[in-house]
């Protein structure tokens, strides 16, 4: 009968329960989303599985040449010469070397030169390969054809068979449009990681793109049509690697970034990114805390919701005890109250929780390629439920104090 | 002085109701204690129906509440059915109040977001327990059965104050106090009212307290005693 009790008051005040069950789902939606993409994107660019152990490439950030060539994010930190790229790949510790030469976008959507080891050996998941989807096929090196990442396909347009020019620098400006036809020969199946974004073509396609200067014998060079590109004139971005042990990794870290000055290794690259988060550790800190004072927001919302109905609901208190009930029995009602809005709003609060999720994964795969999972498990969601109860009894106590202390005499009608 | 009337019993029923010595005073606006009730002695035999008749103002809900436990007194005893009342901690008079009493209010006090059958099952909760058949069976004998699932507003003020009754029934009761019950009904229901609250006390073998300045009620009792007559606060 107590449930019935608690069940018919809340019914009774359904707009104020309303109110405050949208609170607490809030608060809770809030907590759960803040904790999990925490997790989440830490997991995702620190931990995990891209296919290679290391990038190769220009003197400077470590963190810059991961974000440039994992994540094909922020610009490159300069080129390293094609020697360097030979050098390594002949490393005896290396069991793959992959150049990428960047600098040129379509629609935003970055161009990455390389060779076509990127296909046939890379695997950018463990055991799982790229691979075309049905009517497409990798590009030729030799010629002007270009592979795409799903994503990229979707928002450009792009369909096998299409032809496009590629534009210099990272930004999509008509000024910077290269007079060079690309032709669309293979669209990529999804691969729920930034690869997707990218637009693949020959190396040697960068190369030989109408503009482009190669510095690598330190004058420039131009390419000219049908002839060989001498490899001390070549430059690459970055050598992404993959090691045979991960003593390799440690000896060539040794080897490039402590004794040598022309190259930075970023190895690995997970304890790169995770540096960066560290660094924005603040961040999360402060998202926590917003998520906090949202959960007090949402317990003063309980406490104020049912404290202003205990005065209109004295009298009923009043033909409780009246009719034999005990105080503490008149505090236990109020109090199942409060908990049963915050379990209410805890239960919308999943709601809330999937739509924050399914934004933000939106938002970082339109940004970065990394995809989030909307519905893995986290302990959040098992915590935070508890959590709010708990809140919500906390901010029961006061109303249910007030309760408690109903005069049943003065409360009751008229005297006779 | 009104006379106090046993029904006949054997020796061995205990009385439902026995008031000793009870004194109760509240504070004045000006600071001064004030007796509102002040009884030497007041008993109320096995299955009794007794009628007190006073002028509004007199105490009279002071001392249906007092003895239903819902004020504590400042002195005295109030005896239950042999439970002694008067010495026991709030929470222990709630309980027995919860199993002992049944309370019919001058205005009925029922719960507006409640059905009939939830306001009669209320009656029971805190007592021996909810009892939907035994709810239905009263609202039944009450000629409510139809109107089980309406909600007080939609009950005419009659049909409420049956309510009323079935509730304070549902407990099972020795002891059954009515607040000028049929205070707000008209003659002809006030009549009706009070023959079921009769019956139906009989057949449930509850004494009655019934408290009234309504003389046309107070004609249908054998024994009515006047208010003034047992209350030294009003003298």
């Amino acid at each position: 009968m107590l449930f019935r009790i608690v069940r018919k008051s809340l019914r009774q005040h359904i707009v104020s329960t309303t109110v405050t069950a949208l609170a607490i789902a809030l608060a809770a939606g809030l907590v759960m989303s803040v904790f999990a993409i925490q997790r989440q994107t830490y997991a995702a660019f620190t931990g995990g599985d891209i296919g290679f152990d290391a990038v190769l490439g220009a003197r400077g950030s470590q963190l810059q040449l991961v974000l440039n060539t994992v994540f094909h994010l922020e610009t490159s930190p300069g080129n390293i010469p094609y020697s360097l790229y030979k050098e390594i790949a002949g490393n005896a510790q290396v069991e793959l070397a992959i150049p990428y030469a960047v600098g040129d976008n379509y629609e935003g959507f970055r161009i990455v030169g390389t060779t076509e080891e990127i296909f046939t050996e890379f695997g950018f998941r463990r055991g799982k390969k790229f691979q075309p989807e049905p009517g497409g096929r990798f590009f030729d090196s030799d010629a002007q054809e270009a592979v795409i990442g799903s994503f990229a396909a979707r928002e450009t347009g792009l369909k096998i068979g299409d032809i496009f020019q590629p534009y210099h620098g990272l930004i999509f400006d008509e000024k910077n449009r290269h007079n060079d036809d690309y032709t669309v020969v293979g669209i990529l199946e999804p691969t729920n990681s930034p690869s997707d974004r990218v637009i693949w073509i020959p190396l040697d396609g960068i190369y030989r793109m109408s503009g482009h200067v190669l510095r690598g014998a330190g004058e420039n060079y131009t390419a000219q049509t049908g002839e060989t590109i001498p490899d001390e004139a070549k430059e690459v971005s970055a050598v992404m690697l993959k090691f045979k042990s991960p003593q390799a990794g440690m000896n060539l870290d040794q080897l490039i970034n402590r004794q040598g000055k022309a190259a930075t290794l970023a190895f690995p690259i997970g304890r790169t990114m995770a540096e960066l988060f560290d660094k924005l550790g603040w961040v999360n800190r402060v998202l926590e805390l917003v998520a906090y004072l949202v959960v007090v927001v949402a317990a003063f919302s309980i406490l104020a919701g049912i404290y202003n109905s205990i005065n209109e609901r004295r009298r009923e208190f009043a033909i409780f005890r009246a009719l034999g009930a005990r105080r503490p029995t008149v505090f236990a009602v109020i109090l199942l109250e409060a908990v049963s809005v915050a379990a209410i709003g805890t239960l919308l609060g999943y709601c809330v929780f999937i739509l924050i999720m399914w934004a933000t994964a939106f938002i970082v795969r339109e940004q970065t390629g990394v995809v989030l999972d909307i519905f893995r498990f986290e302990w959040a969601l098992v915590f935070t439920p508890l959590l709010m109860i708990i809140v919500g009894a906390v901010a029961g106590i006061l109303p249910a104090l007030k309760a408690y202390r109903t005069d049943v005499a003065e409360n009751l009608s008229p005297v006779s | 002085m009104g006379t106090v009337v046993f029904l006949p019993g054997n020796g061995s029923d205990p009385m439902t109701l026995l008031v000793e010595n009870l004194k109760k005073n509240f504070a004045s606006p000006d600071g001064s204690t004030q007796a509102v009730v002040n009884i030497d002695h007041f008993v109320l035999g096995n299955a009794e129906q007794l009628a007190v008749e006073g002028r509004s103002g007199t105490g009279k809900t002071t001392f249906l509440n007092l003895i239903a436990g819902i004020l504590q007194a400042d002195s005295g005893t109030i005896a239950i059915d042999g439970e002694e009342m008067s010495g026991l901690s709030e929470s222990k008079r709630d309980v027995l109040r919860a199993r002992k009493i049944g309370y019919i209010f001058q205005t009925f006090n029922l719960l507006q977001g409640f059905t009939a059958l939830e306001n009669v099952i209320l009656g029971m909760t805190f007592g021996p327990g909810a009892d939907e058949e035994f709810a239905l069976g009263l609202l039944e004998r009450v000629g409510l059965k139809n109107r089980a699932d309406y909600r007080p507003r939609q009950l005419s003020v009659g049909q409420q104050q049956r309510v009323a009754l079935a509730r304070a029934l549902a407990n099972r009761p020795r002891l059954v106090l009515a607040d000028e019950p049929t205070g707000n009904l008209d003659s002809r229901s006030a009549f009706e009212s009070l023959e079921l609250i009769r019956e139906v006390s009989l057949e449930n073998r509850a004494s009655l307290l019934l408290v009234s300045h309504d003389r046309r009620i107070l004609e249908r009792f054998d024994t009515v005693t006047r208010f003034e007559d047992i209350n030294r606060a009003t003298e």
